[in-house]
C-alpha cells in the first residue's frame, strides 16, 4: 500500500466521520434537507475513498449508509432517534475500523455483518443493539507468552527478579476506567518493567475492557511492596498478584528451546524492526495553515540576510552595524518563535467537538433532557495540550451530565426549564487558556462534602466550623474521596476528581470549582498555552545549576539549621505551624558537596496538592524564562529529572521533575 | 554485481581499534562540557548541548566495563543514531573512515580480550589489521538501561 496516499486518506476520513457525527446529531434535532444532503456526500466520499484505497469493509458499510440516507432523502423513512442510533453506531464501527488502519496498515477482520444487516433491515424497530465488536473481537487473547516475551522473562528470572501477574478489578462504576489503569501502570512501572498486559495497552487505553486487567511486570520487589501501593489507587474492586512461574511457559518453548538459543540476537532485531514500523505508522500529523508556514519561511530568509550581513563585517571598525544587526537579529529570533509556536497550535475546536455525541448519549440513557453550548472553540491550544486535555474534559462532563443536571421533573419542581444546559466555553486570558464547563443542576451540597470529609477523618468536627467554601470544595479532589460513600447523592461528584486534577497540573495548569445550591456548578480550568517554554527558578546544588518550575515553587526561606527536627529517620521543619518534610537536594542528586556548611539553609518550599516539601539548595541563583527539552529515548524514565534546558552560555542545565520527590 | 563495500569510522579504545558503521554516525565531535545526570546509569557521563539539541554521551570504556577515558587533546565524542535514539560515545580518538567489502568481515569470536563479545557484530581484517565492529543496537540496547537506571 502507498504509504503517502494511505496519511492522507486517514486525515480526511476522520475529517469525514467528524462530519458524519456532527450532521447527525443536527439531523436529529432538525432534520432538514441541506443536512441530508451534507451527510449523503460524506458518506459517499468516504466511500469512494475507501473503494480506491482497497478498503471494502469501509466501502461496503458507507454503501449501506448511503442506501438508508437515500430512502431518508426520498422521505421513504422518517428520522427517528432509532434510525439516528443505528447510523452514529455504524460511524462509531467505521471509526475503529480506521483506528485499526492506523495502526496496523490494514482494515483487520472485524465481522461486519452485523453492522450491515441493522442497516440493511431500517432500524426503526429493533431498539437493542448487540455490540458486534465484543464477540468477534479478542478471540481470548492468548494465554502464552510470545518468544520475545519468553525471552524477557527467562533473563529476569534467571537473574533472581521476579515476574508478577497482576490482575486488576476495577469498581463497577468506575467512571475514567483508562485513568485508573493509567494509574496502575504508573505505580507499577516504578517497580519494574511491565512486559505485557492483557488485554493489550492500546485497548486499555481506549477503554476497550470490562472491569478488569492484567498486567505482567518483572520487578525485583515482593508482593507486598506492589499490593501496598497499589492499594492506594482508588476505585479498585480487588488486587490479586500471583507469581509467573517458569513451567507455565516453559512447556511451550521446550521443542523450539535449544534452536532458540542461535537466534536469539536476530529475534530481538526483529522485535526493534517492528517496533519502529510501529512507530512510524502511528506519527502524528498536523494540518497547518499554509499562510502560518509562509511566514515562517520568511522569517528564516530573514535570518540568513542577517548572517550573510554579519559575516561580511569587519570586527573592529563596525561596531554601531553590528549592535543594530544584533538587534535586529534578536527581533528576528523573538518572531521566529512566535510563528512556530503557531504552528503548533490546534484549535480546541478537535477536543470540543466529541462532546455534543457524549453528552446526547448519556442523557438519552439517563433520559434527562440536556443541551450543551459551546463557545469559544476557535481557540487555540499547543497540539500536546491538546491531545491531553479530551479525558479529563470528558470526565468533568459526564459529571455533569450525571450528577450536575437534575431529572426533568425536579427541575420543573424547582421552577427551572425541564431542558438543562451545560456551556463548554474556551478563551484566552493572558497567557492562559481557560476552559470553563458550567452546568445550571442542583449545586454541589457543601455541607454532605463536609460530613463525608469529617467520616473520612480529613478533617475533626472542630476544624470544620472555620473552613471556608473553597477549603471544603478542595476535599473533593482528594483521591478516593466520596468514593466509599455511594449512598449520598454526592457520590461522583468526587469520583476520579482527583485523576483530573493531577492531569491538568501535569500539563501546567490548575482547576477550580464554583458552585450554588440549585444555580449550578462551574469547573474552570487554566491551561498554559504552551508547554514548551517555562519560568523556572534556577538554583545552585554544589557545583550544579538545576531549574525548579516556578509552577511547583510556593515560596522561598531561609531556616538556621537548629529550627531542623528528625522524625524518626526523616528530616522536618517547622514553618507557621505546619511541619515540613526536608529533601537536601544534594543528597538526593548525589552532587559531590563542596564542603562548606552554613548555619543558615536555603530552601525552596514545592508544593504538589495540598502537600508541601523543602528542598535545601546550596544557592539561589534567580528566575529565568527555559526552554524545555527532552533528555530523549535513551535516557527516558531518569529519576527525579524532568528534562534539560541549554543556559545562556551554552550549558546544559536539568529540570527538576518536582512530582517524583513527594 | 560489484561486492558489497561496507564503510566504517574506525576509533580507539585504549590501544584496539574499533569501528561502527558509518551510517550510524551523525558527526564527530570534539570533547565539550558534559553535564552529570544523577541517577543514570554509570557509564552514562551526562548530556551535552549538540547545537541546541541535547544528546546523552555514553563513556564506550566504562560501558564495556574498561578502564574510564582520561580526556586528551584527542579525546572525540562520535555521536550515533540507531532508530529513535542519538547517543554520543567517547572514544580515545577517532581516526579515519575504511572500506571493507562484506566477505572481509568475520563473525566475532566468543572471546576478546575483555569486552563481552555479546557487543559485537564481527571482526573486520584489512592489511593485517582488526577492525572490532559494533553492534549498536546491543551497545544502545533499551532494555538493559532502563533496567539498570532503576537500580
Amino acid at each position: 500500500m502507498n504509504n503517502q496516499y494511505l496519511d492522507i486518506f486517514l486525515e480526511e476520513s476522520k475529517e469525514h466521520i467528524q462530519n458524519l457525527n456532527d450532521h447527525l446529531l443536527e439531523l436529529e434535532s432538525n432534520p432538514r434537507q441541506d443536512i441530508i444532503d451534507e451527510i449523503f456526500r460524506s458518506a459517499h466520499t468516504l466511500k469512494g475513498m475507501a473503494g480506491t484505497m482497497g478498503f471494502n469493509r469501509i466501502s461496503e458499510i458507507t454503501h449501506e449508509m448511503e442506501s438508508l440516507f437515500g430512502d431518508i432523502r426520498n422521505g421513504k423513512i422518517a428520522v427517528s432517534p432509532e434510525i439516528i442510533d443505528t447510523l452514529l453506531e455504524s460511524v462509531d464501527f467505521l471509526e475503529r475500523l480506521i483506528e485499526d488502519i492506523t495502526e496496523n496498515g490494514e482494515e483487520g477482520d472485524r465481522d461486519i455483518n452485523i453492522i450491515l444487516e441493522k442497516l440493511k433491515q431500517n432500524p426503526g424497530a429493533s431498539a437493542q443493539f448487540k455490540e458486534p465488536e465484543k464477540e468477534d473481537k479478542k478471540p481470548e487473547a492468548n494465554q502464552n507468552f510470545n518468544e520475545f516475551e519468553e525471552r524477557l522473562i527467562r533473563e529476569a528470572m534467571s537473574k533472581g527478579l521476579f515476574v508478577w501477574e497482576v490482575l486488576i478489578k476495577l469498581e463497577a462504576n468506575c467512571l475514567l476506567k483508562s485513568a485508573r489503569a493509567f494509574l496502575v501502570f504508573k505505580t507499577l512501572e516504578s517497580f519494574g518493567d511491565i512486559i505485557k498486559t492483557k488485554p493489550i495497552v492500546q485497548d486499555i487505553e481506549d477503554e476497550k475492557f470490562d472491569d478488569e486487567f492484567t498486567v505482567y511486570i518483572i520487578s525485583a520487589h515482593d508482593k507486598q511492596e506492589l499490593e501496598k501501593s497499589l492499594s492506594s489507587i482508588s476505585e479498585l474492586r480487588s488486587i490479586q498478584i500471583k507469581e509467573v512461574e517458569q513451567r507455565s511457559f516453559e512447556g511451550a518453548t521446550a521443542n523450539s528451546g535449544e534452536s532458540q538459543k542461535d537466534t536469539v540476537a536476530c529475534t530481538v532485531d526483529e522485535a526493534m524492526v517492528k517496533n519502529t514500523n510501529h512507530l512510524k505508522k502511528t506519527s502524528k500529523t498536523l494540518r497547518v495553515d499554509i499562510e502560518r508556514l509562509d511566514k515562517l519561511m520568511n522569517l528564516v530568509s530573514e535570518l540568513i540576510i542577517i548572517k550573510t550581513r554579519l559575516d561580511g563585517m569587519d570586527e573592529k571598525t563596525d561596531g554601531q552595524k553590528r549592535r543594530e544587526a544584533v538587534e535586529y537579529l534578536e527581533r528576528i529570533t523573538s518572531n521566529l518563535h512566535d510563528a512556530v509556536m503557531k504552528v503548533r497550535m490546534v484549535p480546541i475546536e478537535n477536543v470540543f467537538n466529541r462532546f455534543p455525541r457524549v453528552v446526547r448519549d448519556l442523557s438519552r440513557e439517563l433520559s434527562k433532557n440536556i443541551s450543551l453550548i459551546i463557545e469559544g472553540a476557535e481557540t487555540e491550544l499547543d497540539r500536546t495540550v491538546i491531545d491531553e486535555i479530551g479525558d479529563p474534559l470528558i470526565h468533568l462532563i459526564r459529571n455533569s451530565v450525571d450528577h450536575g443536571i437534575e431529572m426533568p421533573e425536579e427541575r420543573l419542581k424547582k421552577g427551572k426549564a425541564a431542558q438543562g444546559t451545560i456551556k463548554l466555553k474556551a478563551y484566552h486570558d493572558g497567557n492562559n487558556v481557560v476552559i470553563e464547563i458550567s452546568d445550571d443542576g442542583r449545586g454541589i451540597d457543601l455541607n454532605k462534602v463536609l460530613k463525608t470529609a469529617i467520616a473520612r477523618r480529613l478533617i475533626d468536627k472542630e476544624q470544620a466550623k472555620n473552613l471556608k467554601e473553597s477549603e471544603i470544595i478542595s476535599f473533593l479532589f482528594e483521591p478516593g474521596f466520596s468514593t466509599k460513600e455511594k449512598v449520598t447523592d454526592i457520590s461522583g461528584r468526587g469520583v476520579g476528581l482527583d485523576v483530573v486534577k493531577t492531569k491538568i497540573e501535569s500539563l501546567g495548569g490548575g482547576i477550580e470549582i464554583k458552585t450554588v445550591p440549585d444555580k449550578g456548578t462551574t469547573f474552570l480550568i487554566r491551561l498554559p498555552l504552551t508547554l514548551a517554554i517555562i519560568q523556572a527558578l534556577m538554583v545552585m546544588v554544589g557545583e550544579e545549576k538545576y531549574a525548579i518550575p516556578l509552577s511547583a515553587i510556593k515560596e522561598t526561606v531561609i531556616v538556621a539549621s537548629r529550627d531542623i527536627k528528625r522524625v524518626q529517620k526523616n528530616e522536618v521543619t517547622c514553618l507557621r505551624g505546619k511541619v515540613i518534610p526536608i529533601l537536601r537536594l544534594g543528597e538526593l542528586l548525589d552532587v559531590k558537596s563542596n564542603g562548606n556548611h552554613t548555619d543558615d539553609l536555603t530552601m525552596v518550599i514545592v508544593k504538589k496538592g495540598e502537600r508541601d516539601i523543602g528542598l535545601v539548595v546550596d544557592s539561589m541563583i534567580g528566575q529565568q524564562e527555559i526552554v524545555i527539552k527532552s533528555l530523549g529515548n535513551f535516557l527516558n524514565n531518569i529519576k527525579f529529572i524532568a528534562g534539560a534546558t541549554i543556559l545562556g552560555d551554552g550549558k546544559v542545565a536539568l529540570i527538576l521533575d518536582v512530582n517524583t520527590m513527594f | 554485481m560489484a561486492e558489497k563495500i561496507r564503510q566504517f569510522v574506525e576509533f580507539k579504545l585504549g590501544e584496539e581499534e574499533y569501528g561502527v558503521d558509518i551510517l550510524q554516525v551523525k558527526t564527530i565531535e570534539r570533547m565539550m562540557p558534559v553535564t552529570r545526570v544523577p541517577k543514570a546509569p554509570p557509564f552514562v557521563e551526562g548530556v551535552i548541548n549538540l547545537r541546541g539539541e541535547i544528546v546523552p554521551v555514553i563513556d564506550l570504556k566504562k560501558r564495556f566495563d574498561l578502564e574510564p577515558t582520561q580526556i586528551t587533546d584527542n579525546t572525540r565524542i562520535i555521536i550515533v543514531t540507531l532508530d529513535d535514539i542519538t547517543v554520543g560515545m567517547i572514544v580515545d580518538s577517532a581516526t579515519e573512515v575504511i572500506q571493507l567489502p562484506q566477505e572481509a568481515i568475520e563473525p566475532a569470536p566468543t572471546i576478546t580480550n575483555g569486552i563481552d563479545s555479546n557487543f559485537l557484530d564481527g571482526v573486520g581484517k584489512l592489511d593485517g589489521k582488526l577492525l572490532i565492529l559494533l553492534n549498536l543496537a546491543k551497545v544502545l540496547k533499551p532494555q538493559e538501561i532502563t533496567q539498570l537506571s532503576r537500580m
